[in-house]
């Protein structure tokens, strides 16, 4: 245990996904270490990302004005929507160039056991934007994990009856993996070669 | 001993850090273990399609604990997987059929809380491989499946409801009435005010898949199942400290909200 303000820091580090008690101290040491301005910095991004960054109210990316940069762009396909978990996946799959459309982000993929189910995903707003008939083809771009399986699974249940072609990333991405661990070139190839999906189940 | 080898189903996983990642093992000898499987998110990873839920398992780890200081996956230390080589990939073939995912979801979450850290659980990881074999081979309904292995598993934990015999005075039934808080059914003068009463075919569907009676279990009704898999549920709950997460979550074929836009 530290004194005062360093213990504070420490404990609000840990706080942060994926940082343990030991990184939590290091990045504290580190900070204290730093350049005040480097710091200040620091501060003041995370005040602004706080005040300024918003959730598209489309698709659900990150986005400073109340609809993103991509669903702004009338040059982007309308006719497509990927679907994704996280607004990095999107930056994964922008980073491919392959893909001309526009995103839906769901918020986190289903996972029963950790207490997260359709409702607690953005899909209900999902099937808003598919109502007009505008969207012709859903392509299923959730994790190659079993909970993106499941989820992309759950989707395409929910989507088929709407006669909306739906797709999944053709596999070739590994079992197990994060979308936006997948370099560009595999990534892309997994676009191209979508594969579609009829199942009912 | 530093490594040790067993079978296991992978119960559940959590991110850890950059690319690791924590699973929550049902071991055959080493009851429940927790152990981090390293840059299995990677796409280069060896282990990555062997440690999702529901995936069954040959597993060596490496314990974290001196020698002679607790068990294998005992109290404090992740233990480390240093191989795989899978056994069934139930989870995978779960997957890709919603119903079957989520019940199986709930299988995984049960035998979680219903073990502790590095103590034997022989009876309940057969139920768990069983259950997981059941939902693949698709031979009953989901929803059977899961119930037949909350039923069993709550037998193995000394909490079997009462489905004959009265549960408070062991008078011989069948008793029209069912109170989960007395333990099951309940005879007529023991019988606490609030109790439910359910079709006897409700308590006889119970019954058979408490004793794997397929043929009755898969030729029971709708109503029966529905009204089972409740009682079930309240039974589990009223035992456990906290309900289950996942088991409103399973998809027992009822038209949901969800699926009529
Ligand atoms: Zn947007
Ligand atoms: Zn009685």
């Amino acid at each position: 245990m530290y004194e005062g303000a360093v213990q504070d820091l420490i404990d609000e580090l840990g706080r942060l996904p994926g940082v343990g008690p030991k990184s939590a101290q290091r990045i504290a040491f580190h900070l204290l270490a730093a350049e005040s301005a480097d710091v200040e910095r620091l501060a003041s991004t995370l005040v602004r990302v706080k005040n300024e960054v918003k959730f598209c109210s489309v698709c659900g990316n990150v986005a400073q004005a109340d609809v993103c940069r991509i669903c702004s762009d009338a040059r982007r396909d309308p006719s497509v929507i990927c679907v994704v978990e996280e607004p990095k996946d999107v930056v994964a799959v922008e980073r491919t160039r392959e893909f001309r459309g526009r995103y839906h982000v769901l918020g986190g993929a289903i996972s029963p056991i950790d207490g997260v189910g359709p409702d607690d995903l953005r899909i209900r707003e999902l099937l808003a934007r598919l109502r007009d008939g505008t969207v012709t083809e859903l392509i299923l771009a959730t994790d190659p994990n079993l909970e993106g399986e499941a989820t992309a699974t759950y989707l395409a249940r929910l989507v088929g009856p709407l006669g909306i072609a739906v797709t999944r990333l053709a596999s070739g991405l590994p079992v197990g993996g994060d979308l936006e661990y997948a370099d560009e070139v595999t990534l892309g190839r997994a676009f191209s070669g979508r594969r579609r999906i009829d199942a009912m189940s | 001993m530093p490594l040790y080898r067993d079978e296991a189903v992978v119960l559940r996983v959590h991110k850890l850090g950059e690319a690791d990642r924590i699973v929550t093992l049902l071991t055959r000898r080493h009851g429940r273990v927790r152990a981090v499987g390293k840059g299995v998110r990677r796409t280069t990873s060896r282990f990555g399609a062997r440690l999702e839920p529901g995936s069954h398992i040959d597993v060596q780890l490496h314990s974290r604990l001196a020698d002679g200081q607790a068990p294998p996956g005992g109290q404090r230390g992740l233990d480390l997987v240093t191989q795989t080589e899978s056994i069934g990939a139930y989870g995978a073939e779960l997957a890709g059929d919603y119903a079957r995912w989520t019940a199986g979801s709930a299988i995984c979450e049960t035998a979680e809380r219903l073990t502790e850290e590095g103590e034997p659980a022989l009876r309940l990881y057969l139920l768990v491989v069983g259950a997981l074999r059941a939902l693949v081979a698709g031979e009953h309904d989901p929803g059977l499946v899961l119930d037949a292995f909350l039923l069993r598993s709550m037998s193995v934990a000394g909490w079997q409801p009462a489905l004959q015999e009265c549960a408070l005075c062991s008078a011989p039934g069948p008793h029209a009435a069912f109170n989960v808080a007395a333990g099951g059914a309940v005879c007529e003068s023991c019988r606490p005010s609030g109790s439910a009463r359910p079709a006897a075919e409700t308590v006889g569907l119970m019954l058979a898949l408490l004793t794997a009676d397929w043929a009755s279990a898969d030729a029971s009704g709708p109503s029966a199942r529905r009204a089972a898999s409740g009682l079930v549920a309240a039974h589990l709950q009223w035992h456990l400290e906290r309900g289950l997460r996942s088991l409103p979550l399973v998809d027992r074929g009822a038209p949901g909200l969800m699926e009529t836009p």
